[in-house]
């Protein structure tokens, strides 16, 4: 592995937590996926090898399980890692549109990077938002009811270094890496940091006021 | 005119509605305090008496699935929490647990304390960072509050919850494919029999509830199952989320009574965008036979949308409006069994690798008349063939829709194009220019 | 007592109905063997026996009705996996031969399989014996339906340099992964990637698309699993149903049906497993594993499959050589042997003699050992006869004498299975066992695994052994006083002590092992590594061991056989062992020396100094060597596929096999009768048969005839500050792996290993070292610093850069010395 021995360590004591919180140590590894992207960016082959040493797995294992997920990528990732829905009832509801004008605004492709490292496009698969379709995900936070303008200015706020909000979530999107950091377990701090709830979200509630509905009422 | 009855979300309009503080000033944990106060079995009884049935789609009875765990021999028992989300349609569990992780966390301490476990698991799918994040704040509340951890409120019950997040994998929905990859192993079902119950995660006895289905427990206990069985039907009791989305005026999360059907959901919102016709709609996800306006008033219990042909699923309903082409929808939701197919067994990898190859050739316009036959013939080698459901799911949009719009299918392959301008279907307007430029 | 025993001995069985026949079969039976003994062939991809079901292909649909609670059938709705439901109590099976609905299904997941399968059977090595080509041919469609887009691979991926996958045939049963993981434990394979795009495959950057390379640390190669180098991978070739998984030594040479099947016997450890030889015109092939349920099961080593080559290399010795004015001249066998009775007459006939010995080397059947001990016997006159020709000692022969020899069948590959416990001693299953190590990780958590070794090896750790520290040499020592739970381990009924044959150079390891044994009640099992070893001790092929565990120093043991033998009576001296003959030899000469199958760098004794200073030298051998280098005549003898014979493995079963190919090539036995007829002796070897029925017509041994068992004290302290340790990895340089590169490819990288505390101690941390022995050249071979016992140095035996033997002079537990550091 070319880990420098700083990076090693930090990655054997995070490995180790994420460890402590299973009772068999083959479930750390969803996980230490998660932290090999906060530090690389991507699944590399040195996290493979990391992984399969620590959990007692061969390299194969390893991979077989970071092939399998959509979330583990092959190649450094672009900072922002921008998805597009194009599930059915997003793709419908304009979700497609979107795709094609945001791909032609970047430049990229599928699952492919811009050259300044800032964005990677992917055509996502539905992400149990579809009352607020069409749908866009950055670095897995939620971009609701987009249009292809309102998406590609996201884009572009990116790769201008502005920070950018979602329209539910934190007061920022955070970096790949930081937001993988998260998905290892790691906690940022931002849990309370909102965006507001969402009128579809809230619609029920409404319209259950509207009826005569109370909140506590039997 | 049923009512709505908002109990989940009773509280997402709240200010702060995610905090241990606010959940509890609106009564939250009162159902834990009272499950403390009773024998195990009590509670595993109530849950049964309540009728409460899985709300993760396929609505088997959560009290009896405690049940058939094995006597209690001293090792470990598992409770693991599928908040994998992701049928296409489906959108409840998210904004429940972005909005209300407590409802979630209290019904884990207490559905943990009936069957006897002491370490709990909720696995998320790894595409909502923020969900991720509010439940380990959730979690991390509950412990400085005594909620969790070593004997609970003097209880002498101990139980600790572990956070897991998964990567991308639709597959991991399904409870032994999520059981696997929540051992680290590749997301693909395991052989049943044994069912978790007598060896689910790490060969130990394990029950697998969906977040909704444990979120609706503290209620149950609180005001107890009388008030619970007072709503839904006989055989589907107690309320439900109704997520409405696509075609109609306010989309969004309807907490209703089983039973309540969609031309009473589409009254609370708003009816179909701009008053169009409605054309097709999913009751339960993609993985439902899709229904069309001749379905408005079937009751959504289990029983009656199962006797009209499709299933309840997970109550996502995606409402389509006459602009919509049913080939592009199928098409699309092929494409993503295709891609979410795990690959463990043929029918399921080869059958969507096939037909997701002849409906985009139907839907650009260059399917032969053969290749309506073809699909049904190759979805009748795939359900009923493959190993999990995930196979049969694939097919039901497609033999539905072939059923019930056949001539728009031969259309396509008549007219050697789509009829439809697929610009009418978008919530935002746009001319043709870029049409196609998309591989 | 009786009621409850009964309960437990009786087999609870169930009866059902499949295709109308009554089938009765134990209570767990799957559907589909249930089928199988009803003579019904459900067709299937994924199942195979010895595997946990998968339930992956979906071919072996049924439809299937069973009992209800109130005893009517009901039908499940929708046809099930018969290779994953089994069987109850009154159920009723409908295959595709009376179901129209099941053979729908079948129909249906078939043409599924076939629609991203290239149908390149003409060109397929599989072709001909492909399960998925029969179905096809039977039950499938005459054309294909399927008008879209093939997914198309790369092909062929190299998973190994032995084994080739060809990913577009591939229809993903998963056998061979769940070979890998279940019965041989190197998950060096797994599925890789999802749904339409899943596919076989090790950790490869390239065809899994990631990127970044790192340097790979030396030894991580094998332990990572960056290559498929597992000792068994060739088993999953054979268990593919499709012609997904090929060897690159048998890719594109044969077709099926033109190929002649011999069943026969491996030549290549003591297992003496079953294997099936396919040859044409003369020429081997491939081989294969035979199913034998009570050696080998379903599986071979990569050893036993692939290393065949060097039965006809080039070097073969196809006629007599006689050594005419210093060269080597080819003649005829009327000539040759004429020479070399000769030879041997002149040297029997010397007046102040320097001695005559007898090598036969540890690879002969047991006709040939037989033949070869009677010749040095009988014919020659001397007990300087060794088949041992590795490291031995006179407190092995006493051991082997007094409890191994005759005593037939001891410990058996079942019985192993079925231990509770046990315990290896200078043993290695994988490396030094092949098959066994399979048998005992069958039993992987249920049975107690504890190793004497100074490091716990790959196979060890596979078997979740505890390792139980020993320097070499002070390995009786350590069973004096082992710990207390593995000595209580071995008190279960069933336990089972193995030793292997490096316990010979631990003084008083034996002799501890045989007390053990005594105190706990656990058997012991010896388990030598060459094929004739078992059987050269049985027909007596030792200095001081006659025939079925004789002691030759015994005077009614020697009257016995040479009674038998019909000889006046058998050499008095007492026999040297082979170490000391060569020794002897190098430094006095010998007058002259039979020699059979002996290879030379296997041995730390100057041997080509030895030959060169013995009188007379016969080599009986398959191929040209060192010894044949030296030897005055080389009389040409067959390799295993060219005879027939008998091995006696390791458990003392006879494992006899007929001649797979037949030639004019002879076997040392009969060689040996007509070189002993030209010397005036009918030594009456002349066939299998012959030798067998002489063997057969021996008495039992009474125990009073035989050598008294050892009592040999152990050494409390290693022979060094640092000792060597040393083994042979199974897939190496040794000789009957030459010609084979693609099977050397798998072979594990040699590396030197010490403990943490030993390299600082020597000063080499990283980077490579250079060892020397008492002699000669140096080893030089990369570090890897290794959890194990201090003061101890390991290097393979013999593999590549590293022969211990003929470049350090030394055996495992002899003092060694260290030079570090060319990083």
């Amino acid at each position: 592995m070319t880990y420098d021995e700083t990076t090693l360590a930090q990655l054997r004591d995070d490995a180790a937590d994420i460890v402590s919180r299973y009772p068999v140590k083959r479930s750390a590894l969803l996980p230490m996926l998660h932290l090999v992207q906060s530090v690389d960016g991507f699944v590399s082959p040195d996290g493979i090898r990391f992984c399969a040493e620590r959990l007692d797995l061969s390299a194969a294992e390893v991979s077989a399980v970071a092939t399998f997920y959509t979330q583990y990528k092959r190649r450094p990732n672009g900072e922002y890692q921008v998805g597009v829905c194009v599930n059915t009832l997003c793709a419908v509801m304009g979700g497609d549109r979107i795709w094609d004008e945001l791909s032609e605004h970047v430049g990229v492709g599928n699952d492919e990077t811009t050259a300044d490292g800032k964005v990677t496009l992917e055509r996502l698969e539905c992400n149990a938002a579809c009352d607020y379709a069409p749908v866009m995900m950055v670095n897995w936070e939620f971009f609701d009811n987009q249009t292809p303008d309102s998406a590609k200015q996201v884009v572009d706020d990116l790769r201008a270094g502005k920070d950018v909000a979602p329209t539910r979530g934190p007061a920022k999107v955070c970096t790949f890496k930081e937001v993988s950091r998260v998905l290892a377990g790691f906690d940022d701090g931002r849990a309370n940091e909102d965006q507001g709830v969402g009128a579809p979200t809230l619609a029920g509630v409404k319209a259950a006021k509207a009826q005569g509905w109370k909140e506590g009422k039997k | 005119m049923t009512t709505l009855t908002p109990v989940l979300s009773a509280t997402w309009d709240v200010k702060d509605s995610w905090t241990l503080s606010t959940y509890t000033k609106h009564g939250g944990y009162r159902g834990l305090k009272k499950a403390l106060k009773k024998q195990p079995g009590e509670l595993v009884q109530a849950i049964k008496d309540s009728g409460l049935r899985g709300r993760g789609g396929a609505g088997f009875p959560t009290g009896m699935k405690w049940g058939f765990l094995p006597p209690d021999d001293g090792k470990p028992r598992y409770l693991v929490i599928n908040a994998d989300e992701s049928e296409p349609g489906t959108c409840k569990d998210i904004p429940t647990m972005l909005s209300a992780p407590h409802t979630l966390i209290e019904g884990v301490i207490i559905t943990s304390y009936a069957i006897g476990c002491n370490h709990a698991f909720i696995y998320l799918r790894g595409e909502v960072v923020h969900v991720y994040r509010r439940l380990i704040n959730a979690v991390r509340e509950a412990y400085e509050a005594g909620h969790l951890g070593k004997n609970i409120h003097g209880s002498g019950f101990d139980l600790d919850v572990t956070i897991h997040s998964g990567a991308g994998a639709y597959i991991c929905g399904e409870e032994t494919a999520l059981l696997d990859s929540l051992e680290g192993r590749r997301g693909q079902p395991r052989l049943k029999p044994p069912f978790p119950a007598v060896a689910g995660l790490y060969a130990r006895p394990t029950v697998v509830n969906n977040v909704e289905s444990i979120a609706s427990v503290p209620a149950i206990i609180d005001r107890g199952v009388a008030w619970f069985t007072g709503m839904g039907t006989e055989r589907s009791r107690g309320m439900g989320f109704f997520s409405l989305s696509g075609h109609v005026e306010r989309p969004g999360q309807y907490e209703a009574p089983l039973g309540i059907t969609l031309r009473e959901l589409l009254e609370f919102a708003g009816g179909m965008r701009g008053g169009r016709p409605l054309k097709f709609w999913t009751p339960g996800g993609s993985s439902t036979p899709i229904f069309t306006d001749a379905h408005l008033d079937t009751p959504l219990d289990y029983e009656s949308v199962g006797a009209a042909g499709s299933m309840l699923g997970t109550r996502a309903l995606q409402i389509f409006d006459d602009t919509t082409c049913v080939v592009r929808a199928v098409m699309r939701w092929t494409e993503f069994y295709k891609h979410e197919s795990c690959g463990k067994c043929t029918p399921c990898r080869e059958g969507t690798f096939w037909l997701t190859q002849v409906l985009k050739r139907i839907e650009k316009g260059h399917g032969t008349p053969a290749d309506i036959q073809q699909l049904l013939d190759t979805c009748d080698s795939i359900a009923g063939r493959s190993f999990c459901a995930l196979g049969d799911g694939a097919t039901s949009s497609v033999i539905s829709s072939v059923k019930l719009f056949r001539d728009e299918f031969e259309q396509h392959v008549s007219t050697g194009e789509c009829p439809f301008d697929h610009a009418a279907s978008a919530l935002f307007t746009y001319s043709d220019s870029l049409e196609g430029a998309h591989a | 007592m009786t009621a409850t025993a009964d309960k437990a001995a009786a087999v609870d069985t169930v009866t059902l109905t499949i295709d109308g026949t009554e089938v009765t079969v134990p209570k767990g039976t799957l559907i589909i063997r249930a089928a199988e003994q009803a003579g019904i062939e459900i067709p299937r991809f994924c199942d195979h026996p010895a595997l946990k079901p998968a339930g992956a292909c979906r071919q072996c649909l049924v439809d299937v009705a069973s009992p209800g609670p109130d005893g009517n059938l009901r039908a499940f709705p929708k046809p099930q996996a018969s290779c994953t439901m089994t069987v109850t109590q009154g159920m009723v099976v409908n295959t595709q031969d009376t179901s129209p609905e099941a053979d729908r299904a079948q129909k249906g997941v078939l043409e599924l399989l076939l629609i991203n399968h290239p149908l390149d059977c003409p060109v397929c090595d599989k072709g001909g014996e492909c399960p998925l080509q029969n179905q096809a041919m039977s039950h499938g469609r005459s054309e294909s339906r399927f008008v879209d887009v093939k997914r198309v691979f790369e092909k062929p991926l190299p998973l190994s340099s032995e084994i080739l996958l060809d990913r577009e045939r591939c229809i993903l049963c998963q056998r061979c992964t769940r070979f890998s993981k279940e019965i041989a434990g190197d998950a060096f394979i797994d599925l890789q990637n999802r749904g339409a795009m899943q596919q076989i495959g090790t950790f490869s950057e390239d065809v899994l698309g990631f990127e970044g390379y790192g340097p790979v640390g030396v030894a991580a190669e094998d332990e990572a699993g960056a290559a498929f180098s597992s000792y068994y991978s060739g088993n999953t070739v054979q268990i593919c149903p499709v012609g997904a998984l090929t060897s690159a030594s048998y890719r594109f040479r044969s077709r099926p049906f033109d190929l002649v099947s011999s069943p026969g016997i491996s030549e290549h450890d003591s297992s003496g497993s079953a294997i099936r030889t396919d040859h044409r015109r003369g020429a081997i092939l491939r081989r294969l594993a035979d199913y034998d349920p009570v050696v080998n099961e379903d599986w071979i080593t990569d050893k036993d499959r692939f290393a065949f080559a060097w039965q006809n290399l080039d070097d073969r010795v196809t006629r007599p050589l006689v050594r005419i004015e210093g060269e080597l001249v080819e003649t005829s066998w009327p000539q040759a042997l004429a020479a070399a009775a000769e030879g041997l007459r002149t040297a029997m006939e010397l007046k102040r003699k320097k001695g005559i010995a007898v090598l036969p080397g540890g690879r002969v059947t047991l006709e040939d050992a037989y033949a070869y001990g009677k010749f040095a016997r009988a014919v020659l006159g001397t007990n300087d006869v060794d088949a041992r020709t590795r490291i031995a000692s006179d407190e092995e022969q006493a051991f082997l004498g007094a409890t191994v020899a005759g005593t037939g069948l001891g410990v058996t590959f079942g019985d192993l299975e079925k231990a509770p416990a046990v315990l290896f001693v200078a043993f290695e299953p994988e490396d030094e066992g092949g098959v066994v190590f399979l048998r005992l990780k069958k039993s992987e958590g249920r049975q107690r695994v504890a190793t004497v070794a100074p490091w716990l090896s790959r196979g060890n750790e596979k078997l979740g052994a505890t390792l139980v520290p020993a320097v070499p040499g002070t390995e009786g020592a350590v069973l004096k006083k082992l710990p207390a739970d593995v000595e209580k381990s071995l008190s279960q009924p069933g336990a089972v002590i193995v030793v292997g044959e490096r316990a010979a150079g631990a003084a008083g390891a034996l002799s501890q092992a045989l007390a053990l044994s005594k105190r706990t009640g656990a058997r012991i099992a010896w388990i030598p590594r060459r094929a004739g070893e078992r059987g050269a001790l049985e027909a007596g092929a030792l200095p001081g061991l006659l025939p079925g565990g004789r002691d030759a120093a015994s005077a009614k043991a020697r009257s016995e056989i040479a009674g038998a033998w019909g000889v006046p009576g058998l050499p008095l001296a007492p026999g040297r062992a082979s170490a000391e003959i060569i020794s002897s030899a190098a430094a006095r000469g010998l007058d002259a020396l039979v020699i059979g199958g002996v290879t030379v760098s296997d041995l730390t004794g100057d041997v080509v100094k030895a030959l060169k200073k013995t009188g007379f030298v016969v080599s009986l051998e398959v191929r040209r060597s060192e010894v044949t280098d030296y030897a005055d005549v080389v009389l040409p003898v067959a390799p295993p596929s060219e005879k027939s014979g008998t091995f006696v493995n390791w458990e003392g079963r006879l494992r006899s096999f007929a001649t797979a190919i037949h030639t004019d090539a002879l076997s040392d036995h009969r060689v040996l009768d007509a070189l002993a007829r030209e010397l005036g002796f009918a030594l009456g070897t002349a066939t299998v048969a012959a030798v067998n029925a002489e063997i057969a017509g021996l008495a039992a041994v009474a125990s009073s005839d035989r050598p008294a068992a050892p009592k040999v004290s152990p050494p409390a302290k290693p022979a060094g500050p640092i000792v060597l340790s040393s083994w042979h990895q199974l897939v190496d340089e040794s000789a009957l792996q030459d010609g084979e590169p693609y099977l050397a490819g798998t072979g594990r990288v040699a590396v030197v290993r010490m403990s943490a505390a030993t390299a600082k101690k020597v000063g080499v941390e990283s980077g490579s070292i250079s060892l020397s022995g008492a002699t000669r050249a140096s080893v030089d071979l990369p570090v890897v610093v290794t959890d194990m016992v201090d003061g101890v140095v390991w290097a393979p035996a013999k593999s590549p850069g590293s022969w211990v033997a003929r470049d350090l002079g030394v055996e495992p537990g002899d003092p060694i010395s260290v030079k570090g550091g060319f990083a």
